[in-house]
């Protein structure tokens, strides 16, 4: 039996209490322990993004993190995403340019992008390209995403 | 593998030392080291695992005499946007940004760089030419210890340092560069975001009467830990970057390093790259 430990943090806004595994990763303890199942499960090494959320506002692979350290934290997932009317622009811009193929990296994709556009709201493509050099899109759907996340910059302008 | 029997995320540097002091302790900071290696079986997680990222006394960077001193746990992220980093030290600034993914770098430290003590570690070669030191505390009989070790001497294999058990690394001190002092970096992997260099590069010096001195060199991935070339340094030291000095350092760079096959690049692809890119790089200097 490993050790359990209790943890409290903010998920999308929400107080929330969990007992987790302490070697347990932030993306098994998403969709697993909570059930939130946005979240993807790509690599499991940090090479794929698929598992991409925000901590304290900063992008970050889930399945790289320790769930323990989400402890007082701000958590942020695809779900999250989806409620904020911050987003409308990001998600629209995304359906709008075609940007979806299988849709498996897309949660990780828009994570990122929401990222991008916080910290550089004035990214151009290079910029962008950028971003998301550690997101995969097997489908390799890329000039769209980026033409989606460039066309989302500046709220669209 | 060692079950984790105890977790702790001490808030302070005493309480952080006092844990090391009870026996052995895994040291968990951003994870991204950690969790692959642990997954896959190579490192034990316990019997103590202690998460240090809210000890306050790790964080920042900070001018601290003639020295700028990074705390240990200063993402990568935040290295590649500090002012001090930037203006003094823009060789490492340039490593951090050849660093893995925004999403890697957002939360790796530079402590868990260093500690991790990979061969490849992308801040290690350029750290190493900036004549960096380690800061190591300890607490052996209840009042706090540091000790301070070039980074150089630090590493002992891959994975491995002189750090003892009941250390903790607090902060990397990079000496201020003087005026003329030139610093160089250069990565070599398959594609630009998320490789593990094949090799990789750092040159500095102080450019005095157009000669390089106080000459460093040091290679990363071409030995179980990155490593100074002093063989390469001596081509150099207290001479005009001409022609002749140069080929004569790139040789020296190929004849001095000895790396090994692995699914990265072979050895002698390894030896090629280190003679081609140390005379692209002097080439570079040179003509700067």
């Amino acid at each position: 039996m490993s050790l359990k430990h209790d943890i409290e943090f903010t998920l999308n806004g929400v107080r929330q209490r969990v007992t987790v595994d302490a070697g347990l990763n932030a993306l098994d303890m998403l969709r697993d322990v909570v059930g939130l199942t946005g979240t993807k499960y790509g690599c499991g090494e940090g090479e794929c993004g698929a598992c991409t959320i925000r901590v304290d506002g900063q992008s970050m692979n889930a399945c790289l993190m320790f769930a323990v350290d989400c402890d007082g934290r701000s958590v942020v997932t695809i779900e999250g995403l989806a409620a904020d009317p911050k987003a409308d622009a990001l998600r629209e811009a995304f359906v709008e340019h075609g940007a979806v193929q299988c849709g498996f990296c897309t949660p990780g994709m828009v994570m990122q992008a929401s990222h991008i556009l916080d910290t550089q709201p004035h990214a151009d493509a290079d910029a962008i390209k950028r971003g998301i050099e550690g997101n995969l899109c097997r489908c390799t759907g890329y000039k769209k995403i980026v033409d989606a996340i460039e066309s989302a910059c500046c709220g669209g302008k | 593998m060692t079950e984790i029997e105890r977790y702790a995320a001490p808030t302070s540097l005493d309480e952080a030392l006092g844990i090391l002091q009870q026996g052995e302790v895994r040291i968990l900071a951003g994870g991204t080291d950690l969790m692959p290696q642990s997954k896959a079986g190579r490192l034990a997680l316990g019997p103590t695992l202690m998460n240090i990222r809210r000890v306050p006394e790790l964080k920042g960077v900070a001018l601290d005499g003639d020295a700028i001193r990074i705390g240990a746990l200063t993402t990568i992220t935040e290295l590649l946007a500090d002012p001090l980093v930037r203006q003094h030290l823009p060789v490492l600034a340039e490593a951090c940004d050849h660093f893995a993914s925004d999403q890697i770098r957002n939360a790796g430290t530079i402590g868990g760089n260093i500690g991790n003590a990979s061969p490849a570690g992308d801040t290690l070669v350029p750290l190493i030419v900036l004549d960096a030191v380690v800061e190591l505390a300890s607490k052996p009989n209840g009042s706090v210890a540091t000790r301070r070790m070039p980074l150089a001497e630090f590493f002992t294999g891959p994975g491995r340092t002189k750090r003892a058990a009941n250390e903790l690394l607090t902060a990397v001190r990079i000496p201020l560069p003087r005026a003329g002092h030139v610093a160089r970096f250069y990565k070599f992997g398959t594609r630009p975001a998320l490789d593990i260099s094949a090799i990789s590069i750092g040159i500095a010096g102080v450019v005095r009467d157009g000669a390089l001195t106080d000459t460093r060199v040091a290679f990363g991935a071409v030995a179980p830990t990155p490593v100074r070339a002093p063989r390469t340094e001596a081509a150099l030291e207290g001479k005009r970057l001409d022609a002749a000095t140069i080929a004569a350092a790139a040789n020296a760079a190929r004849d001095e390093v000895a790396p090994i096959d692995d699914v990265r690049a072979t050895a002698w692809y390894r030896k090629e790259l280190i003679h081609n890119m140390t005379k692209r790089m002097l080439d570079h200097v040179a003509q700067a």
